[in-house]
């Protein structure tokens, strides 16, 4: 039995797919941003937080990394509608992604702050920084460039694993590519079109996350050389 | 004449180790005292005390006018550290940041100094070590004598009344060391008041005003530069015979 | 929450656990061979291997599965078991990412072990089989152990695209049906907790205990 390609059919609908793919961009972005922000704020938590917040975070954290990411989304995002709290299928969708991907950042972060030498941190304070000067001048800046290459496979991982939230209905290039398949039965055309398209944004993101640590990280820019 | 540190029966424990077993100490305004002893006779915890970098267990500390103990108020922590500069071993300069960064950070962040003014005294205070050349250089591109001199810079342009070295010249190599001794020298004759801890002995000979030998927690012995040429006791004899 | 509807899900988390041990046996092998291909003499084979890692790496999995899964029909077998749609999907993914852990775990094994092997006469593939992969075993065990963890978690997808009867597909099936969904996923949560806690404990302590070694060695 020969098999007839027919990828016309899927390509056809190349509106709908740019316009998954925008919002698998979108979601992945915000994600980006909110998890990156709470993931250091937590990482920050677990370093330098009394007993008490680190074992909460600690706690957190072992969760988040031992159950998978489906399930998280369908307690959230089912259960805070069993409550009667209604959001968005997006909103749901960014605040599973985000709870998920802190997790893991702050993991990333914390190992990147553990990794400055203690002595780095006393110059500091003997020149008088405040413990929130010395964080941000002299512990943050160092770590995250040194864990940044972590950082950008960690946050490509997630714009490709945005395809899973279609299971809750969003209607990114994973989500509409349902729509298309039901509409063409060309399943393994479709999938063939998704892995390019998805290989190309990965290879975007990549770009762009290389691109910002030329513009943020100087003395590696000009010098070339690792901390 | 005014005194800049008191230490009144100071103990440290570190877990069951005793390492300073009731330390008194004064150094008087202008005066430079080096304090000299084997490894794990306390002189670096003794050092480090005085800018609470080590928390004592008992007695009392008096710095450039902040007395303090077990505790100390934010407040007068914050104090203590701006009259007080202290230069490390091993340099600690902040290797993501140029020298002059390294050098404007406090002022500006913590002395709310505008950039101007903070680049100024950064010029100034690296003229002073001779390295006003260096400013948009990273601290990997330098030698560790450079980098130790942009550290006593770094602590300089802070303005303290009383600098502290700890063992700054032991991790560089011997050609290195004379540029920083050299540096340490020119502040002493601007009237600095400084206490180092060293094993440079010919150097604390020659510019301390009083040499304090410690010995197992305690101040063995202490008094001019001639301890070291007659000392007294048969700890410091056996110590200067070591050294020799 | 009744006895059938426990055993419902036992039965899902029988699912897991088979595509878990099934996917790492697989995965293992496939993952060895692409690691022992990036470090090869050979630019073909290292080249080839960095494709399928690159390639694998920038797809997401539900891609894969649907590949895996509509694939064979293509090819000409008319039936594709879920089972086997999703061990293969799952292979193909857990491969690349071992194979780029057991690399940097060879690539970290001293340099100067290669030039002993070397002086003493023992062919490339006697080096690596003999001195290099035992030495590298031991620094891979924490690792390896850790991205267990991840393959568990990875058979949630099958409940999607394949619809394969794991853990995540039965708990969604209770929760449809009568909805409670703090209760079904809570203790579905529980469940992947009980498989993956331990392994990840287990990764831990052995990290720990090969830093000891190696900063007293």
């Amino acid at each position: 039995m020969t098999y007839q390609f027919d990828f016309s059919a899927v390509l056809q609908y190349w509106p709908l797919l740019l316009q998954g793919a925008e919002t698998t961009l979108i979601m992945s972005f915000w994600s980006t941003v909110a998890g990156f922000a709470m993931g250091v704020v937590c990482a920050i938590a677990r370093s330098s937080g009394t007993p008490v917040i680190r074992r909460v975070v600690g706690g957190y954290v072992e969760i988040i990394r031992n159950t998978p990411l489906i399930i998280q989304s369908y307690f959230l995002i089912f259960g805070l509608a069993s409550v009667g709290l209604k959001m968005s299928i997006m909103a749901g969708a960014i605040l599973a992604l985000v709870i998920n991907i802190t997790a893991y950042t702050c993991e990333i972060v914390r190992a990147g702050i553990e990794s400055v030498p203690r002595s780095q941190r006393e110059a500091g304070e003997c020149l008088g920084l405040s413990p929130l000067q010395v964080y941000w001048h002299v512990i943050l800046s160092p770590a995250l460039e040194r864990v940044y290459p972590a950082l950008t496979s960690q946050f490509v991982l997630l714009m490709l694993v945005t395809s899973l939230l279609s299971a809750v209905g969003t209607e990114d290039l994973f989500g509409i590519s349902g729509n298309i398949q039901a509409m063409t039965f060309r399943n393994f055309e479709v999938f063939i079109v998704l892995w390019v398209m998805y290989l190309i944004m990965s290879a975007l993101v990549r770009a762009m996350f290389a691109l910002a640590s030329r513009i943020l990280f100087v003395r590696k820019r000009k010098l070339g050389t690792l901390l | 004449m005014t005194e800049i540190v008191r230490l009144k029966n100071v103990h440290k424990w570190f877990g069951d180790n005793h390492v300073l077993k009731g330390v008194d100490l004064s150094v008087k305004k202008g005066e430079i005292v080096a304090i000299i002893g084997q490894s794990g006779s306390g002189k670096s915890t003794a050092l480090r005390c005085m800018d609470h970098l080590e928390i004592i267990n008992e007695g009392e500390i008096s710095v450039c006018g902040h007395t303090f103990g077990a505790g100390i108020s934010s407040s007068d922590l914050k104090s203590l550290r701006l009259d007080v500069g202290i230069v490390f071993q091993s340099y600690n300069l902040f290797p993501h940041l140029t020298v002059e960064q390294n050098i404007t950070l406090a002022p500006r962040s913590v002395r709310k100094m505008p950039k101007q003014q903070a680049r100024q005294i950064a010029l100034d205070v690296l003229t002073q070590v001779g390295l006003a050349d260096k400013l948009a250089f990273y601290p990997e591109q330098l030698s560790g004598g450079q980098q130790q001199r942009v550290a006593i810079a770094r602590s300089l342009a802070m303005d303290p009344k009383l600098m502290l070295f700890d063992e700054v010249t032991s991790a560089l190599d011997p050609q290195l060391t004379g540029e920083v001794l050299r540096v340490i020298e020119k502040l002493a004759a601007g009237g600095m008041t400084m206490v180092l801890v060293t094993h440079e002995m010919a150097f604390a000979m020659k510019l301390a005003h009083r040499i304090i030998f410690m010995f197992e927690g305690k101040i063995h012995e202490q008094g001019t530069a001639d301890i070291l040429r007659n000392p007294k006791t048969p700890e410091l004899q056996q110590f200067v015979s070591n050294g020799l | 929450m009744n006895n059938d509807q426990i055993l419902y899900l036992l039965q899902g988390a029988w699912g897991t656990v088979e595509l878990s041990v099934l996917t790492f046996v697989f995965s293992a092998a496939l993952g060895l061979a692409i690691a022992l291909m990036r470090v090869s003499a050979s630019q073909t084979l290292r080249g080839c291997a960095f494709g399928y890692i690159n390639l694998i790496q920038g797809t997401p999995l539900l891609v894969i599965m649907g590949v895996c899964f509509y694939g064979p029909s293509i090819l000409g077998f008319t039936e594709t078991s879920p089972m086997f749609a999703a061990v293969l999907a799952l292979t193909v993914h857990a491969a690349a990412f071992l194979g780029e852990i057991w690399r940097g775990c060879i690539e970290s094994v001293p340099k100067n072990q290669w030039e002993a092997a070397e002086c003493l006469g023992l062919n490339r593939i006697q080096r690596m089989f003999k001195v290099i992969l035992p030495q590298a075993l031991r620094i891979a065990t924490p690792p390896t152990v850790g991205f267990m963890v991840q393959i568990v978690k990875n058979t949630s997808f099958a409940s999607l695209v394949i619809g394969f009867a794991e853990l995540s597909y039965n708990a969604k099936i209770l929760n449809n049906s009568t909805f409670k969904p703090f209760l079904y996923f809570g203790v579905a949560a529980a469940l992947y907790f009980v498989i993956c806690y331990p392994l990840s404990w287990v990764s831990l302590k052995l990290e720990r205990k090969l830093t000891v070694a190696r900063d007293q060695g």
